[in-house]
């Protein structure tokens, strides 16, 4: 028997101390995916994760539908974060025919970007939350949430799943006063996410549980491949925003936020701060925007591509780089589309992170990685 | 809250209440009440008094409380009642679901929820009924390679324990299921008998995640139960007794808590561990090991657990309420019952009321002392009991290592230093014989 196995049926050989844990699919701290511990007491000596419970095959399905019809479809893997996950495609898309976006049309975008972004990193914290055994922590953003899926709601009429921007633009204007109603929501929430720092991040017990485990040192974090909040908790300034900006985000003052620790705690950290760090540019954007204007440039029924070509964009999403190759060969439809995703980027880090930790430290390391098993799978 | 909230109406809810009532009593009187009638008329009825008991005169008998109060009291002094109603397992368990009620409610309340709202129409009063009733309904599924009888007698010995835990609590002056001179020993041999039963459930379920829970709780118990029974020396020293009730009747001035404030904090955290109460609730921990010891039990088998844990709550806050604030001990505030009633009558315009047959009940079984003794203990109870709750919204679990060093490094140290402080009252004269005491 020399061939391959998948994980979990290889032939081991069996030591009477360890004893391994089969920690998902189903179980209520793994997500949809299933990692393989194996244990020595109360030590972690291996850690197997095994995605692929939630693979759907976007991709191939995206060689199947023209290059509107795969808006709706492609927003799936992660949906708190649809338009984050859509914003790769449709720049390619908008390169590949080559159209230019009015100026307003962007701005929106970059709102709708930034609002989902802190509609997923709450979902993704109050998951961290009840990962700790935080009951609060798991209610509070989950509620606070609704702040901003409302506005999401105004925009594009889709509590989640927007499916609103498109190539040449967003699907929709915004509604009438909804700068007023933005910003105020958008304060409020800003001072409601301040006040998790009483209850979850100055929290003593938290602070001991998180701090020095799972510690991923800048080398290992820029070697292994990892992305987003992950990366700049480990010390390096990376932000897409700043580094290739896309869209407005150039005009706009961005701040990445960075921490040296590369623990957990910093890694939980990080995605709240870059909360507050989008509600300023919600604010920035409202401010800068164009009043009226087009908010879209109408496209032909079937857009096609010129000839063979390839393009490749890449976004800051709320779990890191997420990037998007799309292949045209002038047909309707691509002929090949590969999306490049954080989570499964980030996720390659876990077994040398889970090595040599406690077993209590799992949940916390495993999820301050922000990762979405279906992003992963896809 | 106003989104959510059907449209509830109190005089809708009134009215549904009376609708209940008269539809019973409409039924009651056309079927029930001719039934009993006929079987009654086809007994042979015994001569009481000289008097043929006819179905009428056992009606009249029911009615006349000179002869129904003696049989009230009569059973309330019997050992019977004390073990299943009053100071034992039923007034435990009402304690208990209250817990449980409030428990849900006020976490609502602190995570921005509603909490159980519909069952029950007022507030989802009625919703813990609903989940017993859910749970007795539920299969109850064996896991193939347990091991059988050890399984199914875990959760039964579980709640056997808890119960017999309430049962060496006293509430008021004299009301307490087991008087036992060695009291507080007895405390600490059921406290020990919890380990033994978890690793029991644990072991026989031949699973990987029960085991591992079972193993957490018995490190947890086990190293807690040694500052726990050190912090409790403290009063042991100054009241030079075990008998709970004595310690109890012995903080008639004072409560101990003013001069064992250590010995006090030391208790309430070895508490929260003992009970697996959050932030020590290691050997449930749900995202690491789903349910701990409990992931195999299903059914009413979980229920059974559920019941005896909070059985257990219960009886911990008691036990820190007899030994730390004073017992029933506290400011008179039950008014004392008009006596009148029972003696000579109490004349309310032209009519005279009056309950013969209450005098002796009244001052010998619910006594004005008792009353007010029991209600001192239900506010104290109530109150640690909140102070026990209260950590579930505030903190996240800590972890194994970190628990152990607390319980076997620090709790240990201070529950010593609430003994010297102790041994220095008690020699300084300022407490135990010769003292204020």
């Amino acid at each position: 028997m020399t061939a391959e196995l998948p994980p979990g049926l290889a032939i081991q050989k069996v030591d009477e101390r360890i004893m391994t844990l089969n920690v998902g699919p189903q179980h209520p701290g793994s997500g949809h995916m299933r990692i393989i511990v194996q244990i020595d007491g109360d030590y972690i000596v291996a850690c197997d994760p095994d995605p692929g419970y939630v693979h759907r095959g976007e991709e191939k399905m995206a060689e199947y539908r023209n290059y509107i019809t795969n808006i709706p479809h492609l927003e799936r893997p992660v949906i708190h974060d649809s338009c984050n996950v859509l914003y790769p495609y449709v720049l390619g898309v908008e390169e590949l025919l080559g159209i230019e976006v009015p100026e307003r049309a962007k701005y929106v975008r970059v709102i709708c970007s930034e609002l989902n972004r802190c509609i997923y990193t709450m979902y993704w914290l109050a998951i961290y939350g009840i990962f700790l055994g935080h009951s609060t922590m798991f209610m509070w953003p989950a509620g606070d949430r609704e702040l901003l899926i409302d506005l999401m709601e105004k925009i594009s009429g889709a509590r989640v799943t927007h499916a609103h921007f498109v190539p040449g633009g967003v699907r929709n204007d915004l509604p009438p006063n909804f700068e007023e109603v933005c910003l105020r929501q958008v304060n409020y929430f800003e001072k409601r996410i301040k006040e998790y720092a009483a209850v979850f991040y100055d929290n003593p017990i938290l602070i001991s549980r998180t701090q020095d485990t799972g510690v991923l040192s800048r080398e290992d974090a820029i070697r292994l491949g990892t992305t987003g909040s992950v990366l700049r908790a480990s010390g390096v300034d990376y932000d897409l925003r700043q580094k290739e900006p896309y869209d407005v985000y150039e005009e706009l003052d961005v701040h990445s936020n960075v921490m040296k620790e590369g623990d957990s705690y910093a890694r939980s950290k990080v995605p709240w701060l870059d909360m507050m760090e989008s509600c300023n540019i919600i604010r920035q954007a409202l401010q800068k925007m164009p009043k009226s204007g087009s908010v879209r440039v109408k496209l032909k029924p079937n857009p096609k591509g010129k000839g063979l070509d390839s393009v490749y964009k890449r976004v800051e999403s709320g779990r890191g780089s997420l990037g998007c190759h799309i292949v045209s060969d002038g047909k309707v439809e691509p002929y090949r589309l590969k999306m490049s995703v954080g989570s499964f980027r980030n996720l390659i880090a876990l077994p040398y992170l889970l090595k040599g930790e406690k077993l209590g430290n799992m949940p916390s390391v495993y999820w301050s990685l922000n990762y979405w098993p279906v992003e992963a799978d896809r | 809250m106003s989104v959510i909230a059907p449209n509830f109406k109190l005089s809708g809810f009134i009215k549904s209440i009376i609708d209940d009532v008269v539809w019973f009593l409409l039924i009651f009187s056309l079927i029930g009440f001719p039934v009993i009638m006929m079987v009654l008329f086809f007994i042979p009825m015994p001569v009481i008094d000289g008097e043929l008991l006819t179905p009428f005169l056992a009606f009249t008998y029911l009615a006349d409380p000179t002869r129904t109060l003696p049989i009230v009291q009569a059973f309330m002094t019997t050992d019977m009642f004390k073990v299943m109603a009053f100071p034992g397992f039923g007034f435990a368990a009402l304690l208990a679901a209250g817990t449980i009620f409030v428990e849900r409610k006020m976490l609502a309340k602190l995570q921005l929820r509603v909490g159980p709202f519909y069952c029950g129409k007022v507030e989802g009063i009625l919703q813990l009924a609903g989940d017993g009733l859910k749970l007795i309904s539920k299969e109850i599924i064996i896991p193939a390679k347990a091991d059988k009888p050890i399984f199914w007698a875990a959760p039964v010995l579980f709640v056997a324990s808890a119960a017999a835990f309430v049962a060496l609590i006293p509430v008021a002056p004299g009301w307490v299921v087991a008087d036992v001179d060695m009291g507080l020993l007895a405390v600490f041999a059921v406290i020990g008998f919890f380990p033994i039963v978890t690793i029991l459930s644990a072991w026989s379920a031949n699973s990987k995640f029960p085991f591992i829970g079972g193993i957490r709780a018995l490190f947890q118990m086990v190293s807690f139960e040694i500052p726990l029974i050190l912090s409790l020396l403290g009063v042991v020293m100054v009241t030079g007794t075990l008998n709970l009730s004595e310690i109890a009747a012995s903080q008639s001035s004072f409560p101990w808590i003013v001069f064992l404030p250590v010995g006090a904090i030391v208790f309430f955290i070895t508490m929260l561990a003992e009970l697996e109460r959050i932030p020590f609730d290691l050997p449930e921990a749900e995202s690491e090991i789903v349910a701990g010891w409990l992931t195999e039990l299903s059914g009413m088998m979980y229920g059974l657990v559920q019941l005896g844990t909070y059985l257990k709550l219960y009886a911990f806050a008691a036990l820190f309420v007899v030994l730390f604030l004073g017992g029933w001990n506290g400011p008179m505030i039950v008014p004392p019952f008009p006596m009148d009633l029972a003696t000579e009558g109490i004349e309310l315009g032209p009519v005279t009321a009056k309950i013969g047959g209450l005098e002796p009940i009244l001052s010998q079984v619910i006594t004005q002392e008792m009353l007010n003794g029991t209600l001192m203990f239900v506010l104290k109870t109530v109150g640690v009991i909140f102070f026990i709750l209260l950590p579930r919204g505030v903190f996240p679990r800590i972890r194994i290592d970190m628990l152990l060093s607390l319980g076997w490094t620090k709790l240990i140290g201070l529950a010593f230093v609430n003994i010297f402080i102790a041994l220095a009252l008690v020699y300084a004269g300022v407490l135990g014989p010769g003292g204020l005491q």
